[in-house]
């Protein structure tokens, strides 16, 4: 079957639309897992015993087991225990909570780059946790691993596609609802992955960019 | 303490398949990291090759099988390789889709570890006029095998993980056993729990590998600098 220019124009713009609901993902999930990621590095670095352990534990299920089977976990089980969302909330939470785990680390690796007498100048001050934490270490963490969370960003955009397993219709899912209904599969999917790479592309030149400058810097 | 004897009753009865879908993870996961493996020898030394054709054509393989999801490579081999009549089985376009994805980023493995070789070893080799193949497969090689073996470690946990997608083109894998169960069973929670179980389970020995490998690895790069 070739190539039908025209058929791929006529279903351009319900891709588009699907589309959105991609980048929506892409970024509610990112919000998500920037804030997940930070409490699971906060729990990492408690004195107490039990959340460091969660912790721990919690980043060695997540990095070992596929974000489709969590993505499940949370759209098939949550409403077991009377918890029902809607599939693009449950798909959001899904990646948030898939994505802290690597975020966690990312942090761990920044707070642990930045040089302990920051630290001590930050108690010899006064400081209290708050501008310790907020105003002192954390500019210092996060500048040198943005082009690390720029990466799992990107990631997690060519991850979305997995959304349409829990029925979202994102970019990738719209695809597949014209291919079952077309029964085109050429078009459609071809297209999906010319997107995906139109976009792809570009966002990880501009971190290897950002990376280099900093580098230089 | 009944409520224990319940769920493990009931858990029992589930086991089987799961195991049975669970063996065929391992299958597909195994050919996958082999065919992964072969494609990151070639693209990641066709990224170094002198031949500047080569190196652009690795890139562009790079970018493009980086650049689009798994998911989207599947669905792509599997409903568009047979309308230009490349026939193959759901479990033959998986391990194809799977190596070739993970190749390319098993790529980028093989080419930093090739470039960390200091530049002295192959001048030293030059020097001592070896011919370039035993440059490379006696000098160069064994030194980059070793810095290459955690992140391959590592390469393996993602494809085991990886494989969950195959469920999505018709394959009975783990995790398609566990939604057939679910419709037959309706136990939805002990089933995904289940099914999480089981992949920590076979990702596990692989995590100890990776440690082992780490320390193996930095302990005889150390041992050798003190020789030095």
């Amino acid at each position: 079957m070739p190539f039908d220019v025209g058929f791929a124009l006529g279903i351009l713009p319900i891709l588009l639309k699907g589309a959105v609901v991609t980048v929506i993902a892409t970024f509610g999930g990112f919000a998500g897992a920037l804030v997940g990621g930070a409490v699971v590095a906060a729990a990492n670095r408690s004195r107490l015993l039990v959340l460091r352990l969660f912790a721990r534990g919690f980043v060695y299920v997540v990095r070992n087991t596929p974000l489709l089977v969590q993505l499940y976990f949370v759209f098939y089980v949550l409403p077991g225990f009377g918890i029902t969302i809607a599939a693009l909330a449950a798909g959001i939470l899904g990646l948030s909570i898939h994505y802290s785990a690597f975020t966690a680390e990312i942090y761990r690796a920044g707070i642990g780059a930045v040089p302990s007498g920051q630290f001590e100048a930050a108690d010899a001050l006064g400081l209290n946790l708050w501008q310790k934490w907020v105003l002192v270490v954390a500019p210092q963490a996060i500048r040198p691993v943005l082009p690390v969370l720029g990466n799992y960003l990107i990631g997690m955009f060519k991850e979305t596609p997995i959304l349409a397993a829990i029925t979202i219709i994102e970019l990738f899912g719209a695809a597949q609802d014209v291919a079952g209904k077309t029964y085109r599969y050429n078009e459609p999917y071809t297209l999906v992955a010319v997107i995906f790479l139109l976009i792809s592309i570009p966002c990880s030149l501009v971190v290897r960019r950002l990376d280099t400058t900093r580098k230089r810097a | 303490m009944t409520d224990v004897v319940d769920v493990l009753t009931r858990a029992g009865a589930l086991l089987p398949l799961l195991a049975q879908g669970a063996l065929v993870t391992l299958e597909i996961a195994a050919m996958s990291l082999v065919a992964a493996i072969l494609v990151a020898f070639v693209v990641g030394t066709a990224r170094l090759s002198a031949i500047s054709a080569i190196r652009v054509a690795a890139l562009v393989f790079l970018e493009i099988f980086r650049g689009t999801s798994l998911v989207v490579q599947l669905f792509f081999f599997y409903f568009i390789l047979p309308l230009h009549d490349v026939r193959l089985s759901a479990e033959a376009t998986a391990v194809l889709a799977i190596g070739l994805n993970l190749g390319a980023y098993g790529s980028e493995i093989v080419r930093s570890a090739i470039k960390s070789i200091g530049k002295g070893q192959i001048e030293a080799a030059l020097s001592l006029s070896l011919p370039r193949w035993i440059t490379f497969s006696r000098v160069i090689l064994p030194q980059a095998l070793m810095i290459m073996l955690p992140s391959f470690g590592n390469l393996a946990i993602e494809i085991a993980k990886a494989t969950a997608l195959v469920s999505l083109i018709t394959i009975t894998d783990l995790t398609q056993t566990g939604h057939n169960l679910i419709t037959a069973t309706g136990e939805t929670s002990l089933v995904w729990l289940i099914i999480l179980l089981i992949y920590l389970l076979i990702n596990t020995p692989l995590n100890l590998f990776v440690s082992w490998a780490e320390k193996w690895a930095s302990r005889s790069r150390q041992g050798k600098s003190n020789a030095v």
